[in-house]
């Protein structure tokens, strides 16, 4: 297991290359930090003798300005899926040509369908890989202040205040991402994941403020070092960050063990998805790199490194038994149904929610 | 303030004279020192603050660029179409959250460069009261926490400050509390981080001040009765006052921008310009309403500072 650097600097780093008539044998991938074993870049590169400029980013906004500039210069970005359909919205992917890829019958067919909610047909996208929102916990911390059957997979913990009072003293951190934390507290009221009624976000924002005090920071990345170390004893996190604090945790060995569940009253599913920008001075090269990723190896080799799911049914008899196992990274079937994705909202309620989110944080 | 053009003629009664002598005599060494940085100024001011202003009249859009265009035109239909939206403008009026934003940056800004004035004054009086080899120590002291990056400094706060940091450890194992202070996230260390990050931009400009200051001024109100107290009051401290401001602009204008420093240090609820202006770009993605927050802030902060730049510019002209 390795370690996840927080890549504030690596994502202001940028890589623009200018493209020749006949293509350069160059790539210029922008994908998320710590996010690939580099031995499956270097395969590639040997085997095509294309050099890959391989660049890094830790949020879907800073990506999404940098495309939105135009000009960024990249041959494939790994946008996740609300941000890649709003984004083909806006015009900036190509299509990507499934007759140059020999290896897309290994994707699962099952979450292609859920991705297909984002982009009708898939014309646009190849995953990359997918997770899910839900618990990370220090169980010895949560079982002191809650008793030794504290419900570890119920989002009580987060949402109930007089739970989550209970906790307030060791410390609940919370994702700083409106629209995934609001779906999950709208699906949690039992109402649609994906609703933008007023009176719905409404409600959602009367749920997180009365909860809100007993919460430590909003941070989407702070909690994989806070969880190991024991300066927090919740979180509501991705699932690969909260097993990336897990190891980091028995690294260290101060005795924190670090659990993740999937809530049982459903939680939100996200999709990591590889696309081509219109303006890519590389688009050949960028399909044998997406075709290469379709390798049962290429996907085995980041699930077994990041530990985060691939959509690659192919790959799934080369994963480690820590990895295939582990129902955190691929859940049950059971678990799987009561999974939603978010879609894309438009502007109007963006400004809604950011508006209700900035109030929820600071009271105002 | 006396200027010399180049000319000793120069007395303001031959304005023909005067003007023969510009033209005669283009001093181009001046003119090549003030062009430089006029000319930076322009490249890296004035023109991208034209394109900020230009993108905070029109209206968001999903698009590459993500913005309407202000001027639109085709040749064969003959039509030119200038379109201005105000609405970024009226809805900052609108919701007192940006206000409210705009006030609390500036009260943090204000009291973080109260602080460093008070921390700075004492080690810049220091400083110019040493002499020789000591005063260059001293002064290299000043400076050496900018070989490290500011970033890594503010993390290193962190360290310090967290529920099982350094100074709880410390405080804990004397005894002296016996539950963790709560010191991050908290307005606290947003205020620590910005004295700490800002002070050598006060001290500097305190520091050539005061070292400015002819001693024998102090010497004279001594043998003429004054208390030390008194003749700091009296002498010193109007003496450093050019100083004192221009350490306070330093402060103060980069503080009320500051996007790092409470990210990292401050707490969910600590409401500055820099986040909202980050949650307009990135989270509504609303680039002409994030522009329109951006040039608010230069009118609300510039305007003023300059004005009173300018009266102290008059005041103080020798």
């Amino acid at each position: 297991m390795h370690h996840k650097k927080l890549g504030l600097a690596a994502a202001l780093t940028a890589v623009i290359s200018t493209s020749a008539i006949a293509e350069d044998k160059v790539l210029n991938v922008y994908n998320w930090s710590d996010y690939v074993d580099p031995a499956i870049i270097e395969a590639f590169e040997a085997e095509t003798g294309i050099k890959v400029n391989y660049d890094v980013y830790d949020s879907n906004e800073v990506l999404e300005a940098k495309l939105m500039s135009g000009g960024s210069g990249y041959d494939v970005v790994v946008p996740t899926g609300a941000f890649l359909e709003r984004q083909i919205q806006a015009g900036i992917y190509k299509e990507i040509d499934r007759s140059k890829l020999t290896n897309y019958a290994n994707l699962d067919t099952v979450l292609t369908d859920k991705i297909s909610r984002h982009d009708p047909d898939n014309k646009h996208n190849v995953p990359w890989a997918w997770g899910t929102i839900g618990l990370g916990y220090n169980e010895a911390m949560v079982k002191e202040r809650l008793g030794p059957d504290a419900k570890l997979d119920s989002l009580d913990m987060i949402f109930k205040p007089e739970v989550a009072e209970k906790l307030a003293d060791c410390g609940i951190g919370i994702l700083d991402s409106p629209a995934e934390v609001v779906s999950v507290a709208l699906n949690y009221l039992g109402m649609d994941p994906n609703s933008e009624k007023k009176s719905d976000l409404k409600k959602a924002k009367a749920l997180l403020s009365s909860v809100r005090p007993h919460y430590k920071y909003f941070h989407s990345s702070k909690y994989i070092a806070d969880l190991a170390s024991g300066e927090i004893c919740l979180t509501l996190g991705y699932n690969g960050d909260v097993l990336q604090s897990q190891s980091r945790a028995e690294e260290t060995g101060q005795g924190h063990k670090i659990g993740y569940s999937i809530p049982t009253e459903g939680t939100l599913v996200w999709f990591d998805l590889m696309a081509i920008p219109s303006d890519a001075p590389h688009p050949e090269a960028a399909h044998k790199f997406i075709d290469h990723m379709l390798k049962a190896e290429s996907g085995a080799g980041v699930a077994n490194y990041v530990y985060y799911a691939v959509a690659n049914k192919a790959s799934e008899p080369l994963l480690n038994q820590d990895v295939i196992t582990n129902p955190g990274i691929y859940p049950s079937d059971e678990v799987k149904a009561n999974l939603f994705t978010q879609n894309a909202h438009t502007a109007k309620f963006d400004r809604q929610l950011t508006r209700a989110w900035t109030s929820i944080k600071t009271g105002r | 303030m006396s200027i010399s053009t180049g000319s000793v003629w120069v007395d303001g009664s031959s304005s023909r004279m005067q003007r023969y002598n510009i033209f005669r005599r283009v001093n181009w060494g001046r003119f090549a020192v003030v062009a430089i940085p006029a000319f930076w100024l322009g490249i890296f001011f004035f023109i991208p603050f034209l394109v900020v202003f230009k993108i905070s009249l029109s209206e968001t859009a999903i698009a590459v660029p993500p913005y309407t265009p202000l001027l639109e035109w085709d040749l064969e239909e003959a039509y030119i179409n200038l379109k201005i939206s105000l609405g970024n403008y009226l809805y900052l009026l609108e919701d007192a959250f940006y206000l409210e934003a705009y006030l609390s940056s500036i009260k943090i800004a204000a009291i973080s460069t109260f602080f460093t004035l008070l921390i700075a004054f004492p080690i810049a009086y220091l400083i110019a009261r040493s002499d020789g080899s000591r005063r260059a120590l001293l002064l290299a002291l000043v400076i050496l926490p900018f070989w490290t990056s500011f970033l890594l400094r503010v993390y290193a706060w962190m360290g310090f400050l967290k529920k099982n940091g350094i100074v709880n450890e410390f405080l804990l194992s004397l005894g002296i509390i016996d539950q963790p202070l709560v010191m991050l996230q908290t307005d606290f260390a947003v205020y620590l981080g910005i004295v700490y990050t800002y002070l050598p931009f006060m001290v500097l400009p305190l520091y050539s001040a005061l070292e400015k200051m002819d001693m024998t001024l102090l010497e004279a109100a001594e043998d003429l009765g004054c208390r030390p107290a008194q003749s700091f009051f009296l002498i010193t401290l109007p003496l450093a006052i050019p100083g004192i401001v221009a350490g306070c602009l330093l402060v103060f204008i980069p503080a009320v921008g500051e996007f790092v420093i409470p990210a990292l240090l401050g707490g969910s609820d600590t409401l500055m310009i820099g986040r909202v202006l980050w949650d307009e770009f990135f989270l509504n993605r609303d680039w002409p309403m994030a522009s329109a927050v951006a040039i608010v802030m230069l009118i609300v902060l510039v305007l003023p500072i300059m004005l009173i730049r300018n009266g102290q510019g008059k005041g103080e002209a020798i």
